[in-house]
C-alpha cells in the first residue's frame, strides 16, 4: 500500500516539474520570439533609414520600372528579335565565363578535396592546410577577385572567370570532401596492393565510386555560376552583365534593348536550371523523371 | 553464350570504356583551348599591366611619405601618401627631413637630396650628385659624367630618378620625394592627434589617465582610414543579408504549403505557387537588384529587398520539397488526439521540417553575406561600396587590402556563426 502512495505522489511531483519545465520553456521560446522580432524590425528600419528612397515611397513605385520597360519592349516589339541576336554573342560570353569557371574550379576543388579528406590524402599531415585552403577560397567574394584582377589584367571575360573559378575550387573542395569521405576503402586498399600510385588510386578507386555526386554537385555549381557571371559582368567583366548595365544608363525610351536582355537573361537562366535539375534527377535517381 | 563470345563483347565494352575515358578529356581539353581564344588570352598577357601588378603588390603593404616642393615660392610640404589628410603642419616634419633654407631629406645608406633656394641636389652613392635648377627654361638637370643609367629619366622638362632609397621627381613647377615605408601609416591616429606617434604602452597609460574617449573618438574618426564608416558598412551588408533572408523565410513558408502536393490538394494552386518560386529564382539576384534599385534608390534596404525575393524563390522550392518529405504517422497521431487542421501542422508538421528548415536558413545567412557584398556594389551599400571605391581611386590600395582583410574575416566569422548555431539550434549539443 504504501507503494502505490509514494507513486501516487511521485507521479504528481513528475506532473507539477513536467508543468513547470514546460511553462519555463513556452516563457523562454516567446521572449526569444520577441527578441527576434524586435531585432527584426529594427533591422528594418536602420535599413530604411540608411536608404536613399525609403521603403514606404518605394514600394508603391516597385512595377513602375518594370512597366516601363515592359511598355517599351511591346511598342517596339518588331525590333525585339534583332535585340537578341546583338545581345546573343554576350550571353555565350556569360555561359562561357560559368562554364569555363565551373571546370576549371571543380578540376582544382577535385584535387583539393582528394588531399583534404582523411585516409585519402596524398600527404596526410597537411590535410588540415589544405581545409583552410578551401575554406578561404569560399571566404572571398568572387567581386574581390574580379575587381582586382580587372585592374591587373584590363576589362574582360578572364578575370571574372578566375575569380569564379577560384570560389568554385573552394566550395567544390569541401562539398566534394563530405563526398569522399563516403567512399569505400577497399577498392584503394586493393589498387595500393597492386603497386598503383596515388594519383593511380583516386581516378580509379574513387572516383568512379563518387562520380554520380560529383557531377550532380557540379551541374548544381554550374547554374549558381550562371549567375556570378552575370552579376559580375555588371562590375566590368565583360557578357551580358555589362551591356545591361549599359542599356540601363541610356536611359527612357531606350529600355527596350534592357528588357531583350532581361528576357535572355532570364531564358538562360530558366534553361540551365532545368537542364541541370533534369540532369542531377536522373544521375541521382538513375531513372528518368 | 560461348567464352568466345563472352570474350569478344568483354573487349567490345572494354574499348567502349577506352574510349569514353580518352574522350572526356580530350572535350575539355577542346572546350578549354577554344576559350582561351575565345576570351582573346593571348592579346590579354600581351597588354597585361605588370606595372599595376608591382603598385598593387607594393602599395598594399607599405607607404610612401611625399616631400613636395613647390619651384616657383620653395615652400616645401611634407604629406603621407600626398594627400590632404595626411598632411604634417606647417613647420612640422618626420625626423629624415629637416626644414629651413636648406631642406635635408636623409633617405638613409648615403642617399641625401636637398632642396636649397635655387638649387636641388640628389648625392647617390656609387654614383655621384646630381644637380637640377627648375625654372621657367625647363629643370636645367646636371649629371655626373658617362652614360645615364636605366633608372634616371632626364628631359628638358623632367628629371625623375627612381633609386632603392626612394624616388625623386623634378618639373618645372615641382620638386617631389617619396619615401617608401613598410606597413600602414595612420591606422590609428591622424597627424592632428595628439596621440600620434605613440607606443602601444604609452597610449594605454593615457587611456587609464582619463583619456580614453579622447583616444577612441581620435581612432573612430581617423580621417584617413574612417573607422566607423567601415565598421557601419560591414554592419550594413550583414544586415542586408540577414533581413533579406529572415524575410525571405517568412515569406516562403506559407507559399510552401500551398506548393506542397501532401498539403494542398488543388493543383491550381500548387502550380501557381510553384510557378511562383520559379519566377522569383529565374528573375535572379542582378535583375531583381536592378529593378529594385530603380524604385528605392541606392541603400541596404534594396538591397535586402533583392535578397529577399531571389531567396523566396529558393526557399519555397526547397521548403516545399522538405514538406513533401514528412512522415504523416506523426500527422496521424496529432489528428486521432482530435487536433484541427492548424493543430495538426504545428505540432505534427513544424517539429519534423523545422532542423531542415532552419539548417537551409542558416547556410543561405552566411552564403548571403557574400552576396550582399555583390549586391552592395551595384546598389551601392555596405562594404561592397567601400571597395569598388577604393578600388576606382586605384591608389588607396592600401585601403583596398584592408577592406578585402575585413571581408573574408567577416565572411569567415558568419561561417563561424552559422555553423555553430546550426550545431546548437538543431543537434540541441551545447556548442
Amino acid at each position: 500500500m504504501a507503494d502505490t502512495t509514494f507513486q501516487a505522489d511521485g507521479l504528481s511531483q513528475v506532473q507539477d516539474s513536467y508543468a513547470r519545465l514546460i511553462r519555463t520553456r513556452r516563457m523562454w521560446n516567446a521572449a526569444m520570439l520577441a527578441l527576434f522580432i524586435a531585432l527584426l524590425m529594427a533591422g528594418f528600419m536602420t535599413a530604411d533609414a540608411r536608404n536613399a528612397g525609403g521603403f514606404w515611397d518605394g514600394v508603391t513605385h516597385v512595377f513602375d520600372f518594370p512597366a516601363e520597360v515592359i511598355g517599351e519592349a511591346w511598342e517596339k516589339s518588331h525590333l525585339l528579335p534583332g535585340h537578341f541576336l546583338k545581345y546573343f554573342p554576350s550571353l555565350i560570353e556569360t555561359i562561357n565565363i560559368a562554364a569555363a569557371a565551373t571546370l576549371v574550379g571543380v578540376i582544382a576543388g577535385t584535387v583539393l578535396s582528394l588531399l583534404s579528406t582523411r585516409g585519402l590524402a596524398r600527404w596526410p599531415s597537411l590535410v588540415g592546410v589544405f581545409r583552410r585552403i578551401s575554406d578561404i577560397l569560399r571566404a572571398i567574394p568572387e567581386i574581390v577577385i574580379a575587381l582586382v584582377l580587372i585592374f591587373v589584367l584590363g576589362a574582360g571575360p578572364v578575370p571574372a572567370m578566375i575569380a569564379i573559378a577560384l570560389h568554385t575550387a573552394g566550395a567544390i573542395g569541401k562539398l566534394y570532401s563530405e563526398v569522399n569521405e563516403n567512399a569505400s576503402l577497399k577498392p584503394v586498399e586493393g589498387l595500393a596492393s597492386v603497386g598503383a600510385n596515388w594519383t593511380q588510386r583516386m581516378l580509379l578507386g574513387i572516383v568512379p565510386q563518387v562520380a554520380p555526386n560529383y557531377l550532380s554537385y557540379a551541374l548544381l555549381r554550374f547554374e549558381i555560376n550562371i549567375r556570378a557571371s552575370a552579376i559580375l559582368g555588371f562590375v566590368g567583366a565583360g557578357g551580358i552583365g555589362y551591356d545591361l548595365k549599359n542599356a540601363m544608363s541610356w536611359g527612357q525610351g531606350k529600355f527596350d534593348e534592357a528588357g531583350a536582355i532581361f528576357i535572355l537573361l532570364f531564358a538562360a537562366i530558366v534553361l540551365f536550371d532545368q537542364l541541370s535539375s533534369y540532369a542531377r534527377h536522373r544521375l541521382t535517381t538513375g531513372a528518368r523523371p | 553464350m560461348s567464352d568466345a563470345a563472352i570474350l569478344t563483347e568483354t573487349r567490345g565494352l572494354f574499348r567502349r570504356k577506352r574510349l569514353i575515358a580518352a574522350a572526356l578529356p580530350a572535350i575539355v581539353l577542346a572546350y578549354l583551348i577554344y576559350i582561351f581564344f575565345a576570351f582573346g588570352v593571348p592579346d590579354m598577357i600581351r597588354t597585361a599591366d605588370t606595372k599595376n601588378a608591382r603598385i598593387l603588390v607594393s602599395d598594399s603593404y607599405s607607404h610612401k611619405v611625399h616631400v613636395t616642393r613647390d619651384n616657383r615660392d620653395g615652400s616645401v610640404d611634407v604629406a603621407i601618401e600626398g594627400e590632404r589628410k595626411g598632411r604634417y603642419p606647417a613647420g612640422a616634419a618626420p625626423a629624415w627631413v629637416t626644414l629651413g633654407d636648406m631642406t635635408e631629406i636623409d633617405l638613409e645608406d648615403g642617399h641625401l637630396i636637398t632642396f636649397g633656394p635655387e638649387l636641388i641636389t640628389y648625392d647617390i652613392p656609387g654614383y655621384g650628385r646630381i644637380t637640377a635648377q627648375p625654372g621657367n627654361r625647363g629643370v636645367n638637370a646636371e649629371l655626373p659624367p658617362g652614360d645615364v643609367p636605366d633608372w634616371i629619366n632626364a628631359s628638358k622638362n623632367r628629371l625623375s630618378i627612381t633609386t632603392g632609397a626612394g624616388r625623386l621627381t623634378i618639373t618645372r613647377n615641382r620638386s617631389e620625394v617619396f619615401r617608401y615605408f613598410n606597413g600602414w601609416e595612420l591606422f590609428f591616429f591622424t597627424l592632428d592627434s595628439p596621440f600620434h606617434g605613440l607606443g602601444p604602452g604609452e597610449v594605454l597609460s593615457r587611456a587609464m589617465a582619463g583619456d580614453a574617449a579622447a583616444i577612441w573618438r581620435d581612432f573612430w574618426t581617423n580621417k584617413m582610414w574612417r573607422h566607423s564608416d567601415v565598421a557601419w558598412a560591414i554592419f550594413e551588408t550583414i544586415l542586408m543579408a540577414f533581413l533579406g533572408t529572415v524575410g525571405a523565410a517568412i515569406i516562403a513558408l506559407p507559399l510552401a504549403f500551398l506548393a506542397a502536393r501532401n498539403f494542398t490538394p488543388l493543383g491550381a494552386a500548387r502550380f501557381a505557387a510553384r510557378r511562383l518560386f520559379d519566377f522569383l529564382r529565374g528573375v535572379d539576384g542582378l535583375i531583381w537588384t536592378v529593378v529594385l534599385s530603380r524604385a528605392f534608390g541606392p541603400g541596404p534596404m534594396t538591397g535586402a529587398l533583392a535578397i529577399l525575393l531571389t531567396d523566396s524563390g529558393t526557399f519555397g522550392k526547397i521548403f516545399s520539397e522538405a514538406l513533401e518529405n514528412v512522415d504523416d504517422r506523426q500527422i496521424e497521431g496529432i489528428r486521432s488526439t482530435g487536433a484541427r487542421p492548424l493543430q495538426r501542422y504545428r505540432f505534427g508538421v513544424i517539429p519534423q521540417v523545422t532542423p531542415i528548415l532552419l539548417s537551409q536558413i542558416l547556410y543561405y545567412l552566411e552564403s548571403n553575406v557574400r552576396s550582399a557584398t555583390i549586391i552592395g556594389a551595384i546598389t551601392g551599400g555596405g562594404i561592397g561600396l567601400l571597395l569598388t571605391q577604393a578600388i576606382i581611386t586605384q591608389k588607396d590600395w592600401e585601403e583596398v587590402s584592408y577592406y578585402i582583410v575585413l571581408i573574408i574575416l567577416m565572411v569567415m566569422l558568419m561561417d563561424t556563426l552559422s555553423g555553430w548555431l546550426r550545431r546548437r539550434l538543431i543537434h540541441g549539443k551545447p556548442a
